[in-house]
């Protein structure tokens, strides 16, 4: 699923690029919003579409709310040093993580689609609510991609992104803008959870393979570049069909990891990155 | 002087401790013990040469699973504890070649990266490796020159060994002068370079050291608990390490056994009141990020006892 | 002429458009004192970085006691005996003095490190301070520590840049002093500011303009050279 991973992985790649944060917990936010969907579906009356269409604007909200909370509480306090904020994320990731366990379980459970409805071509079916996420999730990025670019909130955070001072010594509030990247980053991550929950289940674990994919798509795009992210979710989400036919999932994962590695390593400004 | 006294009576202390323990306690300091000496080797990295890595699971796993291999192939403690030292070693230093043309937070991924992916290869190796269950050693194994290791005491005497060693090692290695080259690197490198030190070779040596310690660590760990499993090569065992770090004190001598020894407890401790053992790491990391960096071992050599190393 | 204990030819450094060093031929001789002056951004600073191996050399070539080290990095070219102190003090704020110290000694392969420690703080006399922590000093024992860092590696070639900024007149005195005491067993080669300071010790100047050789010459040659005067009132 191309789409949902860039979601995901833009949100990552937002939060690194202005923040200069790596977020560890970022598959949490992802499994947050998919687990937050399953109780915004489950005690919603009425047709899944209303549930569907309830979590799909209270679940970003709610964990954008405890990014933001996470951020003041935590990250700012850091003073946003990379290392040691690596470490708090990390600290994040094992308690949100047994939140989810301790109050929703170890199941995992469906979230019902909001619709039922095939495709039906000569030669293939398909379903269409899969095409609705895809639609859904390229209006979203189009949406981000014209708020960094256009907005007035967008050219703040770009001119934090470029440098702190300045831009606080121009009165941005470098702490509320720092908070709503947070926000929104973990927000993107879950709108992409509410999107997939239909097709996959909601459960605790399910953060880490969005994180580690994320990690690979923010990595191979060259950290911080959100075009970067964009092209490389694309080709990674393509690819890894292509390489589950040739090989099994845990040796394409071997391969996926190592090569990220290797990418970082000898070059760092991803490979779709200008040398510097 | 009185440094090399203290860390000699902590060694004491253990030794006698071994005959009033009760049974459960006495497992659990052989554990602590072992696991000591893997957060020592992380410290080494971590704490004296600055380099944080997030892929030490993949040391310990070498050393954990070459003596559990070999165990498989008929060895014994004689063989296999020299050979998970040196698999930690060599997996440290095939890493370290690479990793360390990164620094800082491309480090920490390229380090998480490679020992996720050696996780993975355990589990591609499911018929070898056991897979996610693992596999027990067999009993014949278990064995050190003639004595066994599933019995109490030889167990706790070969944790208490390996800790002493490790930890005299660690005092001599962070007095001598290569030792004060790695803090330096921590502090400066490039002032360390136009000292005259390549910082590459000082930071693969000082990573090379910490995958020894590793190693031996998860080939003692192996032998002396009997059983081999990927879950030991995951992440947590990557984070555990910083944690236990971090809460004794980076960049001393006893912070890792201290802080192995209080978090053991503080997650038995907890279990009994609550199965949400996570939230207790994640809370500890929190908190010690947060309000208490330097760990306690760090502070108390901040408020006053400057002498220890 | 003495014999050239390093010599530079063509060598080449530019930033972008910035052409920091461009084509200088430089030479230095045994045991001399030699200073190099240049109005601000003249590529001082990216000049003996290009010596001391901080910096890549782009293009050109330098030889050290008859070997082309160009290509050698920086910790290699230590080890060859060229020592460079930094112009913000780069000390090891965190470690007593003694480390500091003790961190070049020991490079050396010294026999005795607590000895020859100490041995090389008494020479810029801060033996008495040998435990403190170094950040802790005040500023123009910083700058003390960090020659005498320099001087413990017993280099061939010891490059200082902008040694006396900031020191007290009482202090450069001292300094002056430590300078002439370790000529002629090693060069010295020092960017400096003060121009007193540089007129009493240099025996050779050396005056780069936009990264280009402007000058070379005794003091009196400088002081007497037309177009110095012309870069130094025109810039």
């Amino acid at each position: 699923m191309a789409a949902v991973l860039a979601l995901t992985a833009v949100g990552l790649s937002l939060v690194f690029g202005v923040m200069r944060v790596v977020n560890v917990a970022h598959g949490e936010f992802f499994m947050l919003g998919a687990v937050a969907a399953w109780f915004v579906t489950a005690f919603t009356p009425g047709p899944p579409v209303v549930g569907f269409v309830a979590a799909l604007v209270l679940c970003p909200l709610l964990v954008g709310g405890v990014a933001a909370l996470a951020d003041r509480l935590v990250l700012k306090r850091l003073n946003y040093d990379p290392e040691a904020t690596i470490v708090a994320t990390i600290g994040l990731l094992y308690i949100l993580q047994q939140a989810a366990l301790s109050l929703y379980g170890p199941d995992a459970r469906p979230v019902p689609a909001p619709f039922e409805w095939r495709i039906q071509l000569p030669w293939f079916g398909y379903s269409g609510y899969k095409l609705f996420v895809v639609a859904a999730a390229c209006v979203i990025l189009l949406a981000v991609w014209l708020f960094m670019t256009r907005s007035r909130a967008g050219l703040v955070m770009r001119a934090t992104q470029i440098d702190r001072d300045t831009a606080r010594a121009f009165g941005i509030n470098v702490d509320r803008v720092y908070a709503g990247v947070f926000a929104l980053g973990a927000g993107l991550a879950a709108i992409a959870a509410v999107l997939i929950v239909p097709i996959q289940q909601a459960h605790y674990l399910m953060g880490h393979d969005p994180l580690l994919l994320s990690f690979i798509v923010v990595i191979i795009g060259g950290l911080g570049s959100v075009r970067g992210t964009l092209v490389a979710a694309l080709l990674i989400g393509l690819s890894d069909g292509v390489i589950s036919v040739f090989y099994t999932p845990t040796l394409a994962k071997i391969l996926a990891t190592l090569f990220v590695a290797l990418v970082l390593v000898f070059r760092p400004q991803g490979l779709f990155g200008a040398k510097q | 002087m009185k440094s090399l006294a203290l860390h000699l009576a902590v060694i004491a202390l253990l030794f006698a401790l071994q005959f009033v323990l009760p049974p459960y306690h006495h497992t659990n300091i052989a554990r602590v013990m072992v696991l000591a000496v893997f957060a020592m080797g992380y410290n080494i990295a971590f704490g004296y040469t600055g380099l944080l890595s997030l892929g030490h699971a993949l040391f310990f796993g070498a050393g954990l699973y070459a003596a559990g291999l070999m165990a498989n192939g008929g060895w014994t403690g004689l063989a296999t504890l020299p050979a998970g030292l040196l698999a930690g070693g060599l997996v440290a230093l095939a890493v370290g070649m690479l990793a360390l043309r990164t620094a800082g937070v491309s480090f920490m991924i390229v380090t998480l990266m490679f020992a996720q992916a050696g996780y993975l290869t355990i589990l591609y190796f499911g018929p070898v490796t056991g897979g996610d269950e693992g596999f027990v050693l067999p009993a014949a194994a278990r064995n050190l020159a003639g004595f066994d290791l599933a019995t109490e005491t030889p167990r706790y005497t070969l944790g208490l060994a390996l800790f002493a060693v490790a930890l005299l090692a660690n005092l001599a290695l962070v007095r001598s002068p290569l030792g004060r080259v790695m803090v330096a690197m921590r502090e400066n490198e490039e002032r360390s370079r136009m000292l005259g030190y390549n910082p590459f070779t000082v930071k693969l040596t000082a990573l090379v050291i910490s995958g020894l310690y590793a190693g031996v660590a998860g080939a003692g760990y192996a032998l002396m608990f009997g059983y081999v499993g990927a879950s030991f090569a995951a992440i947590q065992y990557s984070i555990l390490p910083m944690l236990w770090v971090l809460l004794g004190g980076a960049g001393t001598v006893l912070g890792p056994f201290i802080g192995a020894l209080l978090m053991f407890y503080l997650i038995d401790l907890s279990s009994s009141v609550t199965t949400a053992h996570q939230m207790v790491v994640g809370v500890a990391l929190l908190a010690l990020v947060l309000f208490a960096p330097k760990g306690l071992l760090g502070t108390l050599r901040e408020r006053g006892l400057k002498w220890l190393p | 002429m003495a014999a050239m204990i390093l010599s530079a030819r063509g060598l080449t450094r530019h930033f972008g458009g910035l052409k920091a060093v461009d084509g200088v031929d430089f030479d230095l001789a045994q045991g001399e004192i030699h200073a190099i002056i240049g109005p601000n951004g003249a590529g001082k600073t990216t000049f003996v970085s290009l010596l001391s191996g901080r910096i890549p050399v782009q293009s050109g070539s330098i030889t050290f006691n008859g070997q082309d080290i160009t290509r050698l990095p920086a910790h290699a070219r230590v080890a060859r005996g060229i020592a460079y102190t930094f112009q913000i003090t780069a000390i090891y704020a965190r470690l007593p003095v003694y480390d500091n110290v003790a961190l070049a000694v020991q490079r050396q392969g010294s026999r005795a490190l607590r000895r020859d420690t100490m041995a090389a703080l008494a020479r810029v006399g801060l033996d008495d301070r040998a435990d403190q922590e170094a950040g802790t000093l005040a500023y123009g024992h910083q700058r003390l520590l960090e020659i005498a860092m320099g001087l413990a590696l017993k280099p061939r070639l010891l490059i200082l840049d902008e040694p006396t900024q900031g020191l007290a007149n009482s202090e450069i005195e001292g300094f002056k002093a430590l300078v002439r005491s370790v000529v002629p067993d090693t060069t010295v080669l020092l960017i400096e500011h003060n121009m007193d300071v540089v007129m009493d010790l240099a025996q050779r100047i050396t005056v780069l303009n936009f990264g280009r050789l402007l000058a070379q010459g005794t003091p009196a040659d400088i002081r007497a050279n037309g177009a110095v005067q012309a870069a130094y009132l025109g810039g």
